[in-house]
């Protein structure tokens, strides 16, 4: 197993946002978990990532339990993500908002910084060398020098993607990466998805594009309420009663 | 090379300036002023680095400015210890409050992080205030010693402790040069751009707020110490809520999160002030309404400002000439020369 959730359940006081999901995300593939709005999909991104501390249930990456992790400690283990809206710091240039997306991998201190040793000029070169090898990755070369306020919303969702890869991840969680961005830029999107699962890295995404979801997901979770109703394949997806009743609106002909 | 000094020419400028000023002018009262401006402008450094480049606004800094000022002042006449001795005690001591007040401070954020830090600004400056057996309370604390001579060099004259002040300034604004252009300074920006964001890239939030906490307290601190060796007479009023706001007022009219901020902000409103002193407290009539609409109009100050003024001209210069393609190797190559240079 790579990442599994078991029993996994979030209330906020009386509501329950997500309801006892037991899931495994595989590794090398493209995972998606869809569901209408409001059904638990972000809240049970935000407890695999460490973001919220679950009320029950577990996480595990691989086989170790890490449930109670708080998100840095995660995200050194290999677990990257990305939020709906993409906070870029807009009035410094694309690399330079990519560059500490690296940090987690260096060891230098303050020390290190004031007397600029050895160790530091290292690492701040790894650092600059990372950024430019990811921003090379998601395609994005000939932007790097740009200020990240003067970039593309298509662009700047990419930025985002390499901030995430530049942690050296394992498994990417994408939160609603194609939201806000027109067609074109969706399937360029989604090209990039599937080039980061060549290159070794497994991706779980939330989306609200079923054609995309279905024609790129390897695996499907559908969440309703907080609740799993349906997990496989996109055929499987597509024929599941539950799904169709409840996420398409129980018109069989969706 | 051009491009080195064009990058750090403010700095030059202002380094050859400040050297240069007792020269020009004999006038002691002007040094007196700018000394003193000196020592402002360390402690709004220290409250740049937290409020500017990590997004924590402090209102304890007066406090722990208080703190340094006061830790020198006993260290010095009561404990009779070493002047050097006593102000390196004296930083290490604000700093260790620093971190036990950080320590639940930084448990709040944005408008909760500013009231709790203005209630705890308010506190020291009443434990000043009333602890009489140690303070020396509203009479305030006399004959603090200068600094004591190292070799032959010594501290009596206004002009050598003009000199001496300006060596800490500028040894406080190379240190916050190398961390604001560090992965440490990356990594404090990044958390005043998102917390969640940047936990969410391995870096573990709280460690670093707390040692931007630390080394704001640290830098107030000094500034503190130095002040009571300066002036030779403290009292409780050097803590007091009004004086946070003036370093605030000098931040935000300079540059909140800028290098030169500090600098420019601090030097301005203290040599205007100075040239408005025959309207007493009329002043702030004009302070007032000029200080309102720079924050309407350049909310990132003077510095701010100036820095978005570069990049829109730049902008608009690279759209007029199609900038030839250079090659990613090439680029990298020019980056790397660069950063050579910069040390």
């Amino acid at each position: 197993m790579f990442i599994e959730t078991r029993q996994l359940t979030k209330k906020f006081g009386g509501l329950i946002a997500v309801n006892e999901v037991d899931f495994t995300i595989e590794k090398g593939k493209i995972n998606a978990i869809i569901g209408p709005n409001g059904a638990g999909k972000s809240t049970f991104f935000n407890l695999v990532s460490g973001s919220y501390t679950p009320s029950s249930g577990q996480v595990f990456y691989k086989g170790k339990d890490i449930t109670k992790l708080p998100p840095n400690k995660i995200a050194s283990l290999g677990v990257a993500r990305t939020f709906q809206t993409t906070n870029l710091f807009e009035q410094s240039t694309v690399l330079d908002n990519v560059i500490v997306g690296h940090r987690l991998r260096t060891r230098s201190n303050l020390l290190d910084a004031v007397l600029r040793t050895k160790r530091y000029k290292h690492e701040e070169k790894k650092c600059r060398d990372k950024a430019m090898e990811v921003l090379d990755f998601v395609e994005l070369t000939h932007v790097r020098d740009e200020l990240a306020v003067n970039i593309s919303q298509e662009e700047k969702k990419r930025v985002a993607f390499a901030l995430a890869l530049a942690t050296d991840p394992e498994v990417v969680f994408l939160d609603e990466p194609t939201a806000g961005i027109n067609p074109g830029e969706t399937e360029g999107l989604a090209a990039l998805m599937e080039k980061m699962v060549k290159r070794g890295i497994t991706v779980c995404l939330i989306e609200h594009k079923m054609k995309m979801i279905m024609k790129l997901a390897d695996k499907i979770m559908v969440l309703n309420y907080g609740e799993k109703i349906a997990e496989g394949t996109s055929e499987e997806i597509m024929n599941n009663q539950a799904v169709i009743e409840a996420y398409l609106g129980g018109d069989a002909s969706a | 090379m051009g491009a080195y000094l064009k990058k750090k020419g403010w700095i030059i400028g202002f380094i050859l300036l400040a050297v240069v000023f007792p020269f020009l002018s004999q006038n002691d009262y002007f040094l007196h002023v700018l000394t003193l401006a000196f020592i402002w402008m360390i402690a709004v450094y220290g409250l740049n680095l937290l409020a500017g480049y990590t997004g924590y606004l402090s209102l304890a800094h007066a406090g722990f400015f208080a703190i340094g000022a006061y830790a020198l002042g006993l260290l010095t006449v009561k404990a009779g210890l070493n002047y050097w001795v006593a102000l390196a005690l004296a930083c290490v001591i604000t700093s260790a409050i620093g971190f036990v007040v950080g320590l639940v401070a930084l448990r709040t954020r944005e408008h909760f992080f500013a009231i709790y830090t203005l209630c705890v600004g308010y506190i020291i400056y009443l434990v000043i205030d009333k602890w009489d057996s140690l303070t020396g309370g509203v009479r305030g604390l006399i004959g603090i010693p200068a600094p004591t001579a190292i070799g032959p060099i010594s501290f009596e004259t206004p002009l050598s402790q003009y000199y001496l002040i300006l060596f800490f300034l500028l040894a406080t604004i190379l240190v916050m040069y190398r961390i604001v252009h560090s992965l440490t300074g990356r990594t404090f920006i990044a958390i005043r751009n998102s917390e969640d964001l940047a936990q969410t890239i391995g870096i573990s939030t709280m460690k670093n707020k707390l040692l931007v906490f630390v080394l704001s307290t640290f830098f107030a601190g000094l500034a503190g110490a130095l002040y009571a060796s300066f002036i030779r007479f403290i009292g409780p009023d050097i803590g007091y809520i009004t004086v946070i706001f003036d370093f605030l007022t000098y931040l935000l009219v300079g540059g909140l999160g800028t290098l030169a901020g500090p600098i420019v902000g601090t030097f301005l409103i203290v040599s205007v002030s100075q040239s408005l002193q025959f309207l007493q407290d009329y002043r702030m009539l004009i302070f007032g309404p000029l200080l309102t609409l720079l924050i309407i109009f350049y909310p990132r100050g003077i510095a701010g400002a100036y820095l978005d003024f570069r990049m829109k001209r730049q902008a608009r210069k690279k759209k007029a000439v199609p900038s030839k393609q250079t090659s990613y190797v090439q680029q990298s190559q020019e980056d790397e020369e660069k950063r050579v240079k910069e040390g």
